[in-house]
């Protein structure tokens, strides 16, 4: 197994006095798909803000590529190549299609934006039909389509996805699956963080299961047609 | 006699070259409230600053003394935001406006120990006089001041709106203003667009102080403070959250003040406020959200 990309070890994250996040570790390998699934409240979107360092940790250590990324603020952190999908998409609605990709060119480091653009607009083409509209009048899934093109200008070491089908009707969130998909053949490494358990479990090398912001077991694809495995997961 | 004169070609020229100012000064308050969340009530002071840089440096050629205008208002922002609203950034929107009316008064305590070391309160910035004489247009007497004060406020207007609409740095600080948080996430600097927005809003300050020093060269302490508090009102009546409505709003209500002055009679004109203010009541009532915003004010999901 190569060095991970990403590495957390024994974060704690609080609330307040409210631990969120406790001992937590795991790895994710470089062109890995790793999933992070688990009830509501159980620190699934917590991981990837404390990750991004938007949320402070009260012990432990994040490491990209074995470099501390404690202390650096969110910008930072996606300057150094790690990319966020935020949950509910966040796209700005008053500005362009275009306008929204080239604000994911803030955090790219190397040449090729006008390349990595294009590469964007090819993989989505509803993106490249629409780059002048203002990007609220995009339906859901376009402006999904819309975030995660956002995020793969930068051209990120390591892609965040926080429950990317949220809100999403069910065709529509066959086409973001489809987006993953592709992006897992470009060799993108990605975290992914979703409510659909089984989907999710079928789709990623490994899926991380947290309950109560603790790693409570780690399923492989093939647990995803095991419906009892599933359900122990989330109850046991 | 009828209370209400007639309002002539002379009042709507005076009344443009005063909503041109307040706009500078809207824009300025709306740069920094659009990236900070932050209502500098300072503000005037800046401009206070600059106009005392004026009034110290009357004896310098006309360059010389804008130039140190500049440079005084420039460092004085740059300072507060580091020293200020960099530190206090994560706090309440309540936190800094208190804050930043104790600078106000800060800045002007100063100011009244610098003035009064001759003796008496009050200097006059006298360098840029000949902008105060008349030219005639078309048989109305317009100020030289006037004219610049437009041509200047729409140079910088249209130069501001490029920069924003055109640039990179303009790009990010529109998504810094329209949800800061998830900017930040996307790799935009925060520290690069505040301090951006910072400097701009100096350099409108100090732009402003010229104009004002022309149009009233008696500084004192409390200069530029009547004009901050009705631009700020204006800036709300026209909408805070985006910056072109709070643009206008200050457009606005300097155009309607100057209009209601020239309407008023001399002897009324201590009406004035009275009248504007009502008049911001009016549209606040009829229009919440703001004189320019588009539908109901409801609260943005």
């Amino acid at each position: 197994m190569s060095d991970p990309l990403l590495e957390l070890e024994g974060v704690e994250v609080r609330y307040g006095t409210v631990p969120a996040l406790r001992d937590l570790s795991f790895a994710v390998v470089p062109g890995e798909i790793v999933g992070l699934i688990g009830p509501n409240g159980a620190g699934k979107s917590t991981t990837l803000h404390a990750v991004m360092g938007a949320l402070p940790l009260n012990t432990g250590s994040i490491r990209l590529a074995g470099q501390p990324l404690a202390g650096l603020a969110p910008e930072q952190v996606a300057r150094a190549g790690i990319a966020l999908v935020p949950e509910g998409r966040r796209i700005y609605g008053g500005f362009s299609v275009e306008e929204n990709l080239r604000l994911g060119l803030a955090a790219r480091q190397e040449d090729g934006a006008d390349e990595a653009l294009a590469e964007v607009l090819s993989l989505f083409p509803v993106l490249a039909e629409y780059r002048k509209r203002p990007a609220g009048a995009l339906s859901g899934g376009q402006q999904q389509q819309l975030a995660i093109g956002r995020a793969l200008v930068a051209g990120p070491r390591l892609l965040l996805l926080d429950e990317p089908s949220l809100g999403l009707a069910p065709a529509v969130v066959d086409t973001v699956f489809a987006a993953l998909a592709t992006i897992r053949e470009r060799g993108v490494t990605v975290l992914l963080v979703e409510q659909r358990a089984r989907r999710t479990v079928a789709f990623c090398d490994r899926t991380h299961v947290l309950a109560n912001g603790r790693l409570r077991t780690t399923l492989a694809p093939a647990d995803a047609d095991d419906t009892r495995a599933l359900v122990a997961a989330y109850l046991a | 006699m009828s209370l209400v004169a007639a309002v002539d070609a002379q009042t709507l020229v005076d009344a443009v070259g005063l909503g041109a100012v307040y706009a500078l000064m809207a824009v300025g308050i709306g740069l920094v409230f659009g990236v900070l969340r932050l209502v500098n009530f300072a503000y005037g002071q800046l401009v206070m600053a600059g106009a005392y840089t004026l009034a110290f440096t009357s004896a310098w050629p006309a360059a010389a003394s804008i130039a140190a205008c500049f440079a005084v208002v420039l460092a004085l922002s740059l300072a507060l935001e580091r020293s200020v609203f960099r530190p206090l950034r994560t706090q309440s929107p309540a936190v800094m406006l208190v804050t930043t009316f104790a600078i106000a008064f800060l800045l002007q305590s100063v100011a009244l120990v610098l003035d009064v070391r001759d003796g008496t309160i009050g200097e006059a910035a006298r360098s840029l006089g000949g902008l105060n004489q008349a030219v005639s247009v078309g048989g109305v007497d317009v100020r030289k001041v006037t004219i610049v004060a437009v041509v200047v406020a729409a140079t910088a207007l249209g130069l501001l709106a490029l920069l924003l609409e055109r640039t990179t740095i303009g790009l990010h600080m529109r998504a810094a203003a329209a949800d800061f948080r998830t900017a930040r996430l996307l790799g935009v600097q925060a520290d690069r667009v505040i301090g951006l927005a910072v400097l701009l809003s100096g350099l409108l300050a100090a732009t402003v102080a010229v104009i004002l020093t022309v149009q009233s060269p008696l500084v004192a302490p409390d200069f530029a403070l009547k004009e901050t508090i009705v631009v700020l009102v204006g800036v709300v009546v026209g909408g805070i959250d985006r910056l072109w409505t709070a643009t206008l709003g200050g457009f606005a209500i300097g155009f309607a003040s100057g209009v209601i002055n020239g309407a008023l009679p001399t002897d009324k004109s201590v009406f004035l406020p009275s009248a504007v203010f009502a008049l911001v009541i009016l549209v606040l009532l009829l229009r919440p959200a703001g004189l320019f915003a588009r539908g109901p004010a409801v609260e943005r999901v």
